[in-house]
């Protein structure tokens, strides 16, 4: 009935005088597998990857809570960790499918942002002289380094809490006397608190940019401002970051493992 | 008034950019941005210079054409307004003004304050249309629609298209435009046959020419129609929707 006339995809898109900021799409016979040459898509993938994240972030938060238990609740924590749908499934194996799954969260995380950055440089080669920005807050503005931090503290975070290197205390198994006498030192603790600040600033634009991202745009949950979608993003970072700021303030003030 | 400006002046799109300064005499407060740029360059062109090359059109908001970034915003300090809706009550006497043109890839400087914005007429002709038979015109309320989608895609037709969101994003990104050329056709029933293949299609052709989103809210804000970052949020989704959908069963009533 209608008459179709097909226009060329993207006409005009190879005219000389445009940048070409992001190749043209390929297009696969599975057409989910074209998202991720896309800014849109990898969009998509780091929501997705972030909310991932959070959960994680805040399972290993509400976890290390049990510090406060003393030595035998967080030493026996650590060790279920190990067990968990044990006997159905071997020792360790749940904990190993956690930790290949955050590998690939945090690899496809960091890419996409890499990605979308190098992406977004292309696109304004000239800076402004002047700009005054409005809306643009400074956790949205420092996203990338914020990220940067994070992902250094992370290797930190491995190398000091689970390989042992750099603290001479180190007993492997006995968490509660690796986390007292890491935290004893203060410039460690200094570490973790400026790490986790970074991460919550981090935390704030990202939680609440999720729900921009993934297209979330009813009314009835998005009155007007977002109060609801900021007000989530701001209690999660309070809770998360406040926590896992508590730790090493904690040790230093010998309230754990004084 | 008397003012300062300090002017960015490109001879051609591959010539080096600088900045000059000029005085800014005799102006009236009641004057628009444009107006006074028009006085300045009556003085320059009778001094023997060069005018300031700049775009405008139909002065009163709604065709786009003008645009420039003022005090490192674009269209200047008002909201909901384009640069010829900005008056110089605006400004105080003595000010200086820093004139910009938009700067991203995909805006190519023709001169001057000048861009080419051609790059959104190849994301329009991806799919910013509808097709439609031709003949008599059908009846206008032959489809319902209920008020809050009329309303909605109208708040996204508002869009005149002046680039104003790509020259305030941080990223050049130009998910604004492109989300309200998409929302106010894909929220209506005559948009619904063509809506997966023109989502796609605009997207993917705004990338070759524009950065990426990350949700900061510059575009709205420097919008003169103030459109919401809602559309941008229904895009993302329409376009996951385009990849995933199986649009052979697109026709039923219930997607």
């Amino acid at each position: 009935m209608t008459a179709t006339q097909d226009r060329p995809a993207g006409a005009g898109a190879t005219r000389p005088e445009a940048a070409r900021i992001n190749k043209p799409v390929r297009h696969r016979s599975i057409p989910l597998l074209d998202l991720y040459q896309t800014a849109v898509g990898k969009k998509w993938v780091m929501a997705i990857t972030g909310i991932a994240l959070m959960g994680f972030v805040f399972a290993h938060m509400f976890g290390n809570l049990k510090m406060y238990f003393g030595p035998a609740d967080y030493d026996s924590y650590a060790e279920a960790l190990k067990t968990i749908a044990y006997p159905f499934l071997p020792k360790t194996m749940v904990l190993w499918l956690f930790r290949v799954g955050l590998l690939v969260f945090f690899a496809l995380h960091i890419h996409s942002a890499y990605s979308l950055t190098r992406m977004n440089h292309r696109a304004r080669p000239t800076k402004y002289s002047r700009r005054d920005y409005i809306a643009a807050n400074f956790a949205g503005r420092t996203m990338r380094w914020t990220g940067i931090i994070v992902a250094l503290f992370l290797l930190w975070h491995l190398a000091d809490l689970t390989f042992g290197l750099g603290n001479p205390d180190f007993v492997y198994g006995q968490v509660y006397n690796n986390v007292v006498t890491t935290f004893d030192r203060w410039p460690v603790a200094l570490i973790y608190v400026i790490a986790n600040l970074a991460l919550g600033v981090h935390l704030y634009h990202g939680t609440w940019s999720i729900f921009q991202t993934v297209g979330s745009m009813n009314p009835h949950f998005n009155p007007m401002r977002n109060p609801v979608r900021r007000g989530f993003a701001a209690g999660f970072t309070i809770v998360v970051i406040g926590a896992n700021i508590s730790f090493p303030l904690a040790v230093q003030f010998g309230i754990v493992g004084g | 008034m008397q003012l300062k400006l300090k002017v960015w002046r490109q001879d051609g799109p591959e010539a080096p950019g600088r900045f000059e300064t000029y005085d800014a005499v005799d102006i009236k407060p009641d004057m628009s941005f444009l107006e006074m740029l028009d006085v300045v360059n009556n003085r320059l062109v009778e001094a023997g210079g060069d005018p300031i090359t700049f775009d405008s059109d139909c002065r009163e908001g709604i065709c786009g054409t003008c645009g420039v970034m003022i005090d490192g915003q674009a269209h200047g300090p008002w909201k909901g307004a384009a640069t010829c809706q900005l008056h110089m009550r605006a400004f105080r006497d003595g000010d200086t003004i820093v004139i910009e043109p938009w700067q991203a890839a995909g805006f190519p400087i023709v001169k001057d304050l000048m861009v080419n914005r051609a790059s959104f007429d190849a994301i329009v002709s991806s799919g910013g249309f509808i097709s439609a038979d031709t003949g008599a015109a059908p009846d206008a309320n032959e489809i319902p629609i209920p008020k809050p989608v009329a309303d909605s895609a109208m708040d996204a037709a508002a869009c005149i298209g002046c680039g104003a969101c790509v020259a305030a994003c941080p990223n050049s990104a130009a998910q604004l435009f492109t989300s309200a050329k998409l929302a106010h056709l894909n929220l209506l029933p005559q948009g619904q046959a063509e809506r997966f293949k023109r989502t796609e299609a605009m997207v993917e052709t705004m990338e070759q020419f524009f950065g990426s989103c990350t949700n900061h809210g510059e575009c709205h804000e420097a919008c003169p129609k103030e459109i919401p970052l809602d559309f941008i949020a229904l895009m993302n989704r329409d376009y996951l929707k385009s990849k995933l959908k199986n649009r052979k069963l697109a026709g039923q009533v219930f997607p």
